[in-house]
């Protein structure tokens, strides 16, 4: 598992995650304020886009945001407990699991939304 | 036929470059000497460091092919891929010459860490030793903690300290840890102070390369951990 590179190693990539899920997840920040806004100006124009979000490829974006929503929760989840909890041999096997729950509340989702 | 390995070598400051010479390649060779060959047969101007040569005093550290290892203790045939080598100076330092960098920096860090023993009181009259039970619970990760020998491999590896130069790092805290868990030391609470502010252990990122690397098999992670949930208990109670 460990290979003769700098940075190949599993937590490692476990951070990677978390970063990049989190900065993902802050540049659609903006679009989820917007959103919401837009109930400000009346129902008709919240319902126009929820209208616009039922559409199928939107729909399947949607799977990517909850996937990067799940990925981000469980990266913190994990950071909080090797820091926290100071466990320390089941570390590597806990990367493997936040990214299994993630990816099951992505794909739960993603059977919902079909 | 003796089998020829192709070393490139970093020679000069941060501003110098790799230098590519052609090594005889031999059984249980490892990185060190392929270095002292260089420098005997080939460049006898190239500045390295090296003592024990049997991975006690933690001199020989360099970067191979990228990863910052021991290179007494590297055996050529576990690194070398396709016949190369590539032998840098500790990454995160200021290069002195060559392969030898500055140490300053990396122990300036353990001294504003506060990592040297504070003590709690002086001998007692009847001059017996403090008695500090084997099996206390500080007393075990002391003993996981304590046996770094200051190589510089850990500070090498930590992406951490890259992005940030005045980041402690990994020996440092570690170093920091091990007197945090020794009871008869009497500087732990200015200790934790200084290893808690924005240089210190809420800085990492449990990214672990300094775990995974660790030639004498620390835990420098868990050490930085250790040292957070203190200093998390220690904000709480307004102690810090």
């Amino acid at each position: 598992m460990i290979a003769d590179g700098p940075r190949q190693h599993l937590p490692y990539w476990g951070f990677v995650a978390h970063r990049v899920s989190g900065l993902l997840l802050a540049l659609f920040l903006p679009v989820h304020f917007w959103a919401l806004g837009l109930s400000l100006r009346g129902a008709a124009s919240l319902q126009g886009f929820i209208g616009w979000t039922d559409l199928p490829l939107v729909r399947f974006a949607e799977t990517g945001l909850v996937v990067l929503l799940a990925v981000h929760l469980a990266s913190g989840l994990r950071i909080l407990a090797l820091e926290m909890l100071g466990w320390r041999a089941a570390q590597k096997n806990l990367v493997a699991v936040s990214f299994g729950v993630a990816l099951a509340c992505g794909l739960a989702y993603l059977l919902r939304a079909f | 036929m003796t089998a020829t390995l192709t070393v490139a070598v970093w020679k000069g400051d941060a501003d110098g470059g790799f230098v590519e010479h052609d090594v005889p390649q031999r059984a249980n060779q490892t990185v060190l000497d392929v270095v002292s060959h260089i420098q005997r047969e080939l460049d006898p101007a190239l500045s390295y460091r090296f003592a024990c040569r049997v991975g006690m005093c933690g001199s020989c550290a360099m970067r191979v092919n990228g990863v910052s290892r021991w290179t007494c203790r590297t055996h050529v045939d576990k690194v070398a891929r396709d016949g190369r080598l590539t032998i840098q100076p500790l990454a995160n330092l200021p290069i002195v010459k060559d392969l030898v960098t500055d140490m300053a920096p990396f122990f300036d860090k353990w001294e504003r860490a506060e990592g040297p023993f504070v003590p709690s009181e002086t001998r007692p009259a009847d001059d017996d030793f403090a008695v500090v039970e084997p099996a206390g619970k500080q007393r075990s990760w002391a003993d996981a903690a304590q046996e770094c020998i200051g190589c510089g491999v850990c500070y090498s590896s930590c992406d951490v300290v890259s992005w940030n130069p005045e980041y402690l790092g990994p020996a440092a805290l570690n170093r920091a840890w091990v007197q945090m868990n020794d009871e008869r030391d009497g500087g732990r609470p200015a200790r934790l102070r200084a290893v808690s502010g924005d240089a210190g252990c809420h800085a990492c990122h449990s990214q672990q390369s300094c775990t995974l690397r660790c030639p004498m098999e620390l835990d420098p992670a868990s050490s930085i951990a250790g040292l957070k949930r203190l200093s998390f208990k220690a904000a709480l109670r307004g102690k810090l």
